[in-house]
């Protein structure tokens, strides 16, 4: 807690008691980032807690309404700064809707592989952080973060940026891949499973994580989808909504793969169905890697455009595209006046919406449960403030 | 009271001679500034996108503790280094500023990556303050976008530089009067107030970006909204039309 | 995914509901009346044809002559979607009634657009600044807004700088005393609008 500012003294049935406000954050190891709570506590029971955002607020949608279409991809890859290809591929896809282009596909395979990569690499660290925010400290983000650099070694040598890839283009990708660097995709899909089982010799059955984790921040289904949750804490609440299967963008359709669900929607099935899902994303991976095709990687009618990208310039219209980013539905609603820049650009931010009902989960809760129901939440500010 | 110079008068051969019997040969300076650089403490401070990169970089790969500097602490009053990892907002700023003065001394700040240097790409945004040596002074200038993690410890090396550098008789915490601390902004109606402190950064004489795109911004330029009630051609999608203006670009295949 | 029939929903939506006029803008529906949308989406909520449970997008634009909100709306249920609606308000009483109520995914995304569009939600529990400070002024996102010069130092600045006992130099003052008598603000240097 950074600092106790001020206290009301009300009287509870004769006891004289005090409710205390407690600020928690912008500046706080637990917060995941400029992030601000401003809790009412009763004891050590939450009874109010109000988000305070905006700290990290960079005017992502202003700046690209001033710039060219292919000049915001690199701002998208700051958004969620830990999911920068599947940022890449929502804005993408809407531009692709609104100019009416077609992506080769083989382009579209080395999409979903890049976009299930990046979920890999969001829910390891998730959990991470989560274990960070119940005590483990670090420790947990070292095995993480082990992992994640071994796929961020790929992004790095396909892109050349090891965070920020800026990969995706409108009409395919920027490079194609060598069977060499699959082959290494490869290696690394196939060792994951075996890091993952470790993980969970660690964690799923440990008593520590259990006794903190369930009947905690419990959601029910029908807030859920009331309050547009989306993404791992709507299917933790057992809502079965996955925009891979719901709206089968790119070439999610030809996959087999299932969307696991939690019985109860508390921190624990948030983080269950977080190692579930990436068992998911290691099959779709390794059913992409075996039939990805040969051929194009750029569409045609964009070639042009690679080496004047400021001359790109879609129809008068609008559209609104979303993908299954890995905190939820990340959808981009751009519209065109028929110039190189964008009438307007706005950004459905998962994490940001998914914010809504932390009070909801927080409630009567302990302070130290509020935050791991707000790590369990998954935010990124960049993606919350834009 | 006059101290007596603090210089090795020992010369650099008979040192190393001496150094393979055994024996060290040092001043109090070198000591002192070997163990402040060997143990500089950072404050857990992540602001944005670098901040991932920070953590990486304290991370088992990269592993800032092989120069001392893995502890970091979630309070200022703890901390000797500030890295200022990401974009600092007009909103988050008068927080940074708070935490810098209540660090103690001696206290050194990183600033981490472009964002927080001068805005970097978001340079233009009605939000984002254009660089946090506005209001505080700042000892590495580290650029990228973000900076790797070796970067960073390139950063945390020349800071280690600077410290090396320092002398205990001279340094300016030791010296009275010192003001470290530096006037928290304030929200004003269209940004902070004031905009810059003068006595730590003032606007350079001729503005580069301006020199070099000719306008300085470029927010806010259209004026004419596109009239979408009118549909072109039916619900088809079409494929975007080629550019009329000159220069002549290659139309669409 | 079932892509809906705009003119399909808007012959439905008129039949239950009479009164409400519509205008269908790119298979999205324009709703005439602002007053006319919560019952828009409480038909379309609760109808069982379409069950529409889910408010993905709330999205405000300027339109310099008008402001103008998107929803889009799926349905969770039936993995239908999206039906779009549209309401434009006038720029000089920006008044459209909140979903809130009907939807809880509302309320931040509402707050948002209150906040950098200046559109007030009539019924809103909580509508406040959320991005931007409380005090400040104007609505940054909308197309005329003006955007300070941060290079340029004010009377308000000089003078909230002396009081902290800050040296301001004279070159710095006499600007902010030049700007401050002739009654204006230090502005960003604004791009001419591209020709063609």
């Amino acid at each position: 807690m950074n600092k106790i500012f001020e206290a009301k003294d009300i009287n509870l049935a004769g006891i004289n008691s005090s409710l205390l406000e407690v600020n928690i954050g912008p500046q706080h190891p637990s917060t995941h980032g400029v992030f601000r709570m401003n809790a009412v506590l009763d004891g050590e029971v939450i009874v109010s807690l109000k988000p305070v955002m905006g700290y990290l607020h960079r005017n992502h949608e202003q700046i690209a309404e001033n710039m060219s279409y292919a000049a915001s991809m690199p701002y998208t890859d700051r958004l969620d700064y830990f999911n920068s290809m599947s940022n890449n591929l929502g804005y993408a896809l809407s531009v692709e809707k609104l100019a009416g282009l077609e992506v080769p596909e083989r382009a579209e395979y080395i999409r979903v592989i890049m976009a299930e990569l990046t979920r890999l690499i969001n829910h390891i660290a998730v959990i991470g952080f989560l274990l960070n925010d119940l005590g483990a400290f670090f420790t947990p983000v070292l095995y993480a973060f082990r992992e994640r650099e071994k796929i961020l070694d790929i992004f790095e040598e396909i892109s050349g940026s090891r965070m920020m890839c800026n990969y995706l283009r409108f009409g395919g990708v920027k490079r194609d891949l060598s069977p060499a660097i699959l082959e290494r995709i490869r290696g690394v899909v196939t060792a994951f499973p075996r890091f993952l089982e470790e993980f969970e010799t660690l964690l799923t059955k440990n008593e520590i994580l259990c006794m903190r984790c369930q009947n905690v921040g419990v959601l029910s289904p029908e807030l859920a989808v009331n309050a547009s949750i989306t993404g791992p804490l709507l299917r933790a609440s057992g809502v079965n909504y996955d925009i891979r299967k719901v709206d089968g963008y790119s070439v999610y359709p030809r996959f087999q793969f299932k969307v696991p669900l939690g019985p109860k929607g508390d921190v624990y099935d948030r983080y269950y169905v977080r190692i579930l899902e990436m068992r998911e994303s290691l099959k779709i991976l390794d059913q992409a890697l075996s039939t990805i095709p040969a051929g194009e990687i750029m569409s045609k009618k964009m070639i042009p455009f690679l080496k004047s990208p400021r001359n790109f310039k879609p129809p008068v219209g609008e559209a609104y595209a979303r993908v299954e980013a890995p905190k939820g539905e990340l959808g981009f609603y751009v519209v065109s006046d028929g110039t190189p820049q964008p009438w307007r650009y706005h950004v459905r931010a998962p994490s940001f919406i998914n914010l809504t009902i932390l009070e909801d989960m927080c409630l009567g809760q302990k302070v130290a449960d509020a935050i791991i129901i707000l790590g369990s939440v998954d935010i990124v500010l960049g993606e919350v403030d834009r | 009271m006059a101290l007596a110079p603090n210089t090795s008068q020992v010369d650099d051969g008979l040192k190393n001679e001496l150094a393979k019997k055994g024996i060290v040969v040092t001043t109090m300076n070198q000591l002192y500034n070997w163990g402040r650089r060997s143990s500089i403490w950072p404050m857990q401070f992540g602001l944005a996108c670098c901040a991932i990169e920070m953590i990486a970089t304290a991370c088992a790969r990269y592993d800032i503790a092989r120069f001392g500097a893995e502890l970091f602490r979630p309070s200022p009053r703890q901390a000797d280094l500030m890295i200022v990892a990401g974009t600092v907002t007009k909103k988050m700023a008068p927080q940074v500023v708070r935490l810098y003065n209540q660090m103690a001394e001696p206290k050194y700040v990183i600033t981490m990556g472009a964002c927080s240097i001068a805005g970097g790409p978001f340079i233009d945004g009605y939000n984002v303050l254009r660089g946090i040596d506005r209001y505080i002074p700042v000892d590495v200038h580290l650029p990228g976008c973000p900076p790797r993690p070796e970067a960073l410890l390139y950063g945390l090396m020349e800071l280690q530089k600077k410290i090396d550098g320092q002398q205990i008789e001279t340094a300016e915490w030791y010296q009275q009067g010192l003001k470290r601390e530096y006037p928290i902004p304030e929200f004003g109606p269209h940004g902070l107030i004031p905009k810059f402190n003068p006595e730590v950064w003032q606007p350079r004489e001729n503005d580069l970006r301006k020199e070099r795109y000719g306008q300085p911004i470029m927010i806010g330029k259209k004026s004419k909204a596109p009239n979408l009630d009118v549909v072109a051609v039916a619900a088809a999608p079409r494929p975007a039309a080629p550019a009329p203006t000159p220069p002549p670009t290659p139309g669409i295949a | 995914m079932n892509i809906m029939d705009t003119e399909k929903v808007k012959t439905d939506i008129e039949k239950a509901l009479g009164s409400v006029a519509l205008k269908s803008i790119r298979s999205s529906l324009l709703i005439e009346n602002a007053q006319d949308l919560p019952k828009v989406a409480k038909f379309l909520k609760e109808d069982a044809a379409y069950r529409l449970d889910y408010l993905s997008s709330v999205t405000a634009s300027d339109f310099i002559e008008y402001l103008e909100t998107v929803y889009h709306l799926y349905s969770m249920e039936k993995k239908t979607g999206p039906v779009t609606l549209r309401v434009r308000v006038p720029r000089t009483d920006p008044k459209i009634p909140s979903l809130v109520s009907l939807y809880r995914g509302a309320e931040f995304q509402e707050r948002d657009n209150f906040d950098l569009f200046g559109i007030v939600y009539e019924g809103h529990p909580d509508l406040r600044r959320i991005m931007m400070w409380e005090g400040f002024e104007g609505f940054p996102m909308r197309k005329d807004y003006l955007q300070e010069d941060s290079e340029t130092l004010e009377s308000a600045d000089v003078e909230w700088l002396e009081k902290n006992g800050v040296k301001v130099p004279e070159a710095a003052k006499a600007k902010a005393a030049e700007l401050r008598q002739q009654g204006k603000r230090a502005l960003a240097e604004r791009r001419v609008e591209d020709k063609g």
